[in-house]
This record gives structure tokens, sequence and C-alpha cells, in this order.
């Protein structure tokens, strides 16, 4: 039975590396192939770095999901605090509502019930090229938004609602109470959603497909456009590298947290 | 002084009320309103009459949804429990073995699915070096469904995962201590217990499914039009919004439909089950 299950488990692995290990593979290929290999190279890694187009795009993904995920986290908590103020009621479970449709409706319904605001904006002003940056940036933060107020929430029930009033007792003032008090006591939930969010936000295509426009396209949208033609292997060295880069970053994340577990169980 | 206080605290909620009113809530009413208008602006049926042409699609999507749902939860449900049963330190290497594929681009994994699968791809090329014939794999309903299963697996073992991993212990052992064999164990105990974490998978795959443009159009190779397709040429290709915003409003009713049934076995309002 052990055999068993390890055997299923790494079958069921093998599935979903098989076409990530075809990516790496294939991003050494000496030709344009992507399916026959002919031999070793880096010749598409240096293709990649001169591509000035597929950098920019790279560099616009990374800023608008920073952008996207701060403006969130900011949002969302401030959101969480106050719906957490809210009595059960018809008021506390329409906010709720509305803020798990980002989460339920397909994200193409989501794109482009986006983009028919922007384009019916933009009509009114009398200006056809209104999908771009800020465009991006508002539909980011809008499906960002249900990540946080959907982590913190469950911090704020968490904390002892009479430490901020303690705090207030003692001489706080009523935001001081809830930045030495409140602040600490749900920041794990912030972080959590806020990682959430930035990771969202880079690897989000679809809503981004509907809500740019050519003047600034992030990396999901270049290659969805890519792979329109034939794909060339310099985009599979290009994801080889951001595989690379999470794998590192979450064994780091890793290491880091079984650190902090061990400290715990000291104290 | 406390009731000034409070709404005082209430009133930093409001950005965000604002802020969905805007980007949320009006976005939807623009579906609404693009389905009953044309092109000028004046109000008809005309594009929800013209939907009757794409119930075929519709059905399709449905159906392809709910196979790629079943074969994701037959898939993961065996995993989910295996990985439960490791110690925390496996356990944790196994969940972001689980989670890295989903952090790269969904778009070059099908790609890269489809140098795999292609008649002369890498599948066939091996078994032709075994000397077995190459098998079509390529633009069928398989390959569309085995995207889908590929790329939305992760969506259906996390849940089940951590609703097994938190699973009470001492009730698994009451079931065995009672004489429950291992499979009357899984069907009268652990599936039970572990129902919210199912229907989550089931919400979180099924949606994305049916509502899929791109592995359609790769692994498919056009022959397997599937709504979203459909809608993304609206917008896309030939420009008439209107259609698109009465298909899209259909697709969110029927997924809606679908998740009120769902949330009917669940009953959890505020929670996420990852």
């Amino acid at each position: 039975m052990k055999i068993a299950s390890k055997a299923y488990a790494a079958l069921v692995f093998a599935f979903l590396y098989a076409p990530i290990a075809v990516m790496i593979i294939f991003s050494f290929n000496s030709t344009s192939s992507t399916s026959v290999f002919s031999g070793f190279s880096l010749e598409w890694y240096k293709v990649l770095f001169e591509d000035e187009a597929t950098l920019r795009a790279l560099y616009n993904t990374v800023i608008l999901a920073v952008c996207s995920s701060l403006i969130a986290t900011v949002l969302g908590t401030a959101a969480a605090v106050g719906i957490d103020k809210f009595k059960k009621g018809v008021a506390r479970s329409s906010v709720m509502a509305v803020t798990n449709i980002p989460m339920m409706n397909p994200e193409i319904v989501t794109g482009i019930s986006m983009m028919l605001l922007f384009v019916f904006a933009g009509r009114l002003v009398n200006e056809d090229a209104v999908l771009g940056f800020g465009t991006l940036l508002i539909a980011h933060v809008t499906f960002n938004l249900p990540y946080i107020i959907l982590t913190v929430l469950p911090k704020l029930r968490q904390t002892d609602r009479n430490l901020a009033e303690a705090a207030q007792d003692l001489g706080c003032r009523p935001a001081t109470a809830f930045f030495k008090v409140v602040l600490p006591s749900i920041m794990p939930g912030i972080i959590t959603g806020m990682i959430m969010a930035f990771t969202l936000s880079l690897d989000d295509f679809i809503i981004s497909y509907f809500t740019s426009g050519p003047g600034f396209q992030t990396l999901p949208v270049a290659i969805f456009s890519m792979t329109k033609k034939r794909v060339k292997p310099d985009m599979y060295a290009l994801s080889a590298l951001i595989f690379v880069s999470i794998l590192v970053l979450l064994i780091l994340y890793n290491i880091a947290q079984v650190k902090s577990e061990e400290k715990s169980k000291k104290k | 002084m406390s009731g000034r206080s409070s709404l005082k605290s209430k009133l930093i909620a409001s950005p965000y009320i604002v802020w969905s009113a805007l980007f949320i809530v009006a976005p939807l009413i623009f579906v609404v309103y693009y389905s009953f208008t044309d092109a000028a602006g004046n109000f008809t049926f005309e594009n929800i009459e013209a939907l009757s042409k794409y119930a075929p699609t519709f059905l399709r999507s449905i159906w392809f949804g709910i196979e790629a749902t079943i074969i994701c939860l037959l898939i993961a449900f065996p995993l989910a429990y295996i990985i439960s049963q490791k110690t925390e330190k496996v356990q944790r290497t196994l969940v972001m073995l689980v989670m890295l594929p989903m952090w790269m681009s969904f778009l070059i994994r099908t790609y890269s699915w489809m140098a795999l699968l292609q008649d002369t791809g890498i599948i066939n090329s091996f078994l032709g070096k075994l000397g077995i014939d190459p098998i079509h794999m390529i633009n069928t309903e398989g390959a569309v469904i085995l995207g889908m299963v590929y790329n939305f697996l992760p969506y259906m073992i996390m849940p089940i995962y951590s609703v097994m991993a938190k699973l009470d212990h001492s009730m698994v052992e009451a079931c065995q201590d009672l004489g429950g064999s291992r499979l009357t164990v899984i069907r009268r105990c652990i599936i039970p217990m572990s129902m919210p974490g199912i229907v989550s998978g089931i919400t979180m795959v099924f949606v994305p499914s049916v509502s899929t443009f791109y592995i359609s159009q790769k692994l498919g190779g056009g022959s397997f039009d599937l709504i979203g397709d459909v809608i993304e040429r609206q917008f896309q290709q030939s420009y008439n919004y209107n259609l698109g915003a009465s298909l899209s409003l259909v697709l969110m009713v029927l997924i809606l439909i679908c998740m009120a049934v769902m949330n009917r076995f669940s009953g959890d309002e505020e929670g996420m089950v990852i």
C-alpha cells in the first residue's frame, strides 16, 4: 500500500511537471524547434536579454503588481477594519456579497465588464484610447481587494476587542490605539494577503487581456500575442528563469518559516 | 460616545465601498445594459435572441467543465489524502510542489503541452523509438480536457488537502476501532469530513474550466469552440460588444446558479478554504 501511494503521488507530480520539464529542456535547444532537441546552447537566453519588448513587458508587469498590491492592501485593510465593526445584518451581508463577486465570477466576465465600463467612460470624454496603465491598475486593484479583505477579516475576529479599548482607557487616541495594538496583531494576515495579491497580479492574463491597450502591455499579454504565432525557445528561457527564481524564493521562505517555528517552540 | 466612535471606525470602510460600487457593481450593470442595447444604444432583444445559436457551445462548455471537474476530483482526492498522512515537513514540501506550477504563466505551460501532444511531438517521437505507431492526441476533445485538468488540478488539491490536514484524527481512529475497514473509513468518515474542501475545490475548478478560452484554442485546434472563445472573439475580433455582453450575462447567471447550488452543501459565508 505504501509503495502504491508513493507511486501514485509520483505519477501526479510527473503530470504536473512534464510541461515544465519540456520548457526548461527546450530553452537550451540550439535550433528554434520546440519539439526536436538538436543540441545544447545558451543562444535563446542571449536572444531573450536582447529583446527589449519582452524586458519592457516584464518591467511593466512588476511595476503594476507592486502598485496594485500596495493600493489594494491599504484600501482592503481599511475596509476589513470597517466591515469588522458592522453588525450582522443587511449592510454587512451585502458588502460581503459584493466582495465575493470578483472571486466567484469567471475572470472573463470580470474582464469584459470592466472593459465595457472603461470603453463607455472613454466615449463620454471622447477619448478612444482609454485602455492603458490606469485601467489595468484599477482592474488589478479590484480583483486583489477581496483577497486582502478575506485574509485580514479572520485575523481581526481573532483579535481581542478589549485590547484596543484598554489602550484607549490608558490615554491612547483611537488612531494610535489602532496602530499600536490592532495593526501588529493583524499584520500576518495583511502580509499574506499582500503576497497573494502580488502573485495574482503578476500572473493575471485574462483580466489584463481585456483591460490593457497597445500602449502598456504586461508579460502575460505579450506572451499571448506571441503564442498566436509559433513560440520560439526564448519564451521558454524566460519561463525557465521565472521558474528558478520562484523556486529559490519558496525555498528561502520555507527555511525562514521552519526557523521561526523552531524559535517559537524553544520559547 | 461609543456609538460615535464606532460610526467613525465604520467610515474607514467607505473608500472601499465607493470603489466596489464603481468597479465591481457598475461594470456588471454595464454588462446588462450592453446586453439589451444595439451598437447605437437603442433598446433591443436582438442579442438575447441571437443566443439560441450558441446553445450547443454553452452545452459543450458545461459538459467539458463537468468532465474536467470530475477527473480533477478523482486525481486530487487520493493525492490530498496521501499528502495529509505525511510528516509536517514532507507535507510542506509537497504542498509547495503542488503550488509551484501555478506561478508559471499558464499560457506557456499550455503551449508546452502542444509540443508534447503533437503528431510529431515529444510523446509520439518517444513512442516511435519504442516501435509504437504515433497516436493522434492534439486537437481532440481529450486534449482540451487534459489542458483543463492540468491547469486547474492544484485548485482541487489545495482546498481538499487543507481540510484533510486539520481532520480530527481521533474521529478516524474511532471509526477504525469500531471495526471499519479501510474503505469504510474513507467512505463514511474521511469523505464526509472533507466535504467543505471538496465543494470549494469543485467550484474552483468548474468556474475557470467552463469559462476558459485559451486552452481550447491551443489544444483543441479551433474545432472545440467553448463559450469563452466566442466571448473573446466578440470583444477582440468582431467588436460586437453587445452580443459579447449578452453571452457573458448568460454565462454569469449559469455559474451563479451552479454556485448557489454548491453553497447549499457547504454553508460557510465568509471563510476561505485555502
